[in-house]
């Protein structure tokens, strides 16, 4: 899932320190299980700026909600009333949330009170730990499920490379080297072959290389109305 | 034991510390509390083995919130002690009433009672 970690509160305060009424908005997915900005979050977030305006003698409206998702237009239509109300709307949704309900209420102002960081798993409580890079070209097959993407420092298709050393990356020795993994896994499942073979460049067409990214599944589209249908 | 310690000073009983959140705190604050403080068990001593050490860090972060947002951070603490410590329960109720007394009454409440007015 997307990984949050909530905003310095300071920097949020500076954002909203001019407008009196305040809509929170939390998201129920994945910002909820990495518990930056779900129900919680938001209750945490609403109290301390009632406390920031209170102790300032400054006239505030401060409500917290969250929906369902802020990436889907359909929970975003039921802040309508609640956005109305609002002068400022801080939300605590992932980047592609905040985005969604900037684009579906282009006239409001609103602020990320999240830093939104990876595609990550929970490794633990509170531990959060990059898995997927979003590159569009699934290598995990030949790799045995281990991603050279997101868990080499340098993307190498072909690794590990000179700065793998004892299993750990040069970048920091609490970094694990991903080759190191992947050729550990490989070795488990017998496949040591796949080392024997270089591979060949990827198609990076399908990463951010191509700038921002666009998925059409024909197969999930609405059925357009046939030209000239008897209907 | 007949031991003395301030009057003034609310009660709020859970099971464990750690049943305390951060919202809690900040909520008690936000209705005019001049002070919040949260005593837990002895640290390694927990019932629920890491309760009190939850409670610290939601201390911690109310105390960094309430900083941030110009209410002062020593309007709340974090003391462990265990059941049987009457006498350091008293000592502590003197010690924070004594420090929010000094702190004087909490800016929140202030704007309460003027709005009020």
């Amino acid at each position: 899932m997307i990984k949050a970690t909530p905003k310095p509160l300071e920097e949020i305060i500076d954002f909203v320190k001019d407008y009196n009424k305040i809509l929170v908005a939390g998201c129920d997915g994945c910002v909820t299980v990495c518990e930056a900005g779900g129900m919680k979050e938001a209750k945490v977030l609403g109290s301390a700026l009632r406390l920031y305006y209170t102790q300032a003698g400054k006239d505030h409206e401060v409500v917290e909600t969250t929906i369902t998702r802020q990436c889907d237009k359909e929970y975003l239509e039921e802040l309508k009333d609640m956005m109305e109300n609002a002068d400022a709307v801080v939300s605590i949704a992932c980047g592609c949330g905040i985005q969604y309900l900037t684009e579906n209420y282009p006239k409001k102002v609103v602020f990320p009170g999240v830093d939104t960081h990876f595609m990550g798993i929970n490794a633990d409580r509170g531990l959060f730990e990059e898995r997927c890079a979003g590159c569009g070209q699934c290598v995990l097959g030949t790799t045995g499920g281990i991603c050279p993407i997101a868990r080499c420092s340098k993307r190498m298709l072909n690794g590990p490379c000179g700065g793998s050393e004892a299993g750990k990356c040069e970048i920091s020795k609490d970094t694990p080297c991903g080759w190191h993994l992947i050729y550990e896994r490989l070795e488990t499942l017998g496949q040591m072959n796949r080392f024997l073979e270089p591979v060949d460049p990827k198609n990076w067409r399908s990463s951010r290389d191509g700038g921002p990214r666009v998925i059409i599944r024909e197969d999930l589209r609405k059925a357009e109305p046939q030209h000239g249908s008897a209907h | 034991m007949r031991l003395q310690y301030p009057t003034h000073i609310h009660i709020i009983k859970v099971p464990c510390s750690g049943r305390v959140d951060l919202i809690h705190i900040l909520m008690a604050v936000e209705q005019g509390a001049d002070g919040v403080f949260v005593a837990g068990c002895l640290e390694g001593d927990c019932h629920y083995m890491h309760g009190n050490l939850f409670a610290r860090k939601r201390v911690e972060r109310a105390k960094e919130i309430l900083e941030k947002t110009g209410v002062g951070k020593d309007r709340v603490e974090m003391y462990n002690l265990s059941a049987g410590q009457g006498s350091r329960w008293a000592e502590i109720c003197r010690e924070f009433d004594e420090r929010i007394m000094k702190l004087g009454p909490s800016p929140i409440r202030l704007a309460h009672e003027k709005k009020a007015a």
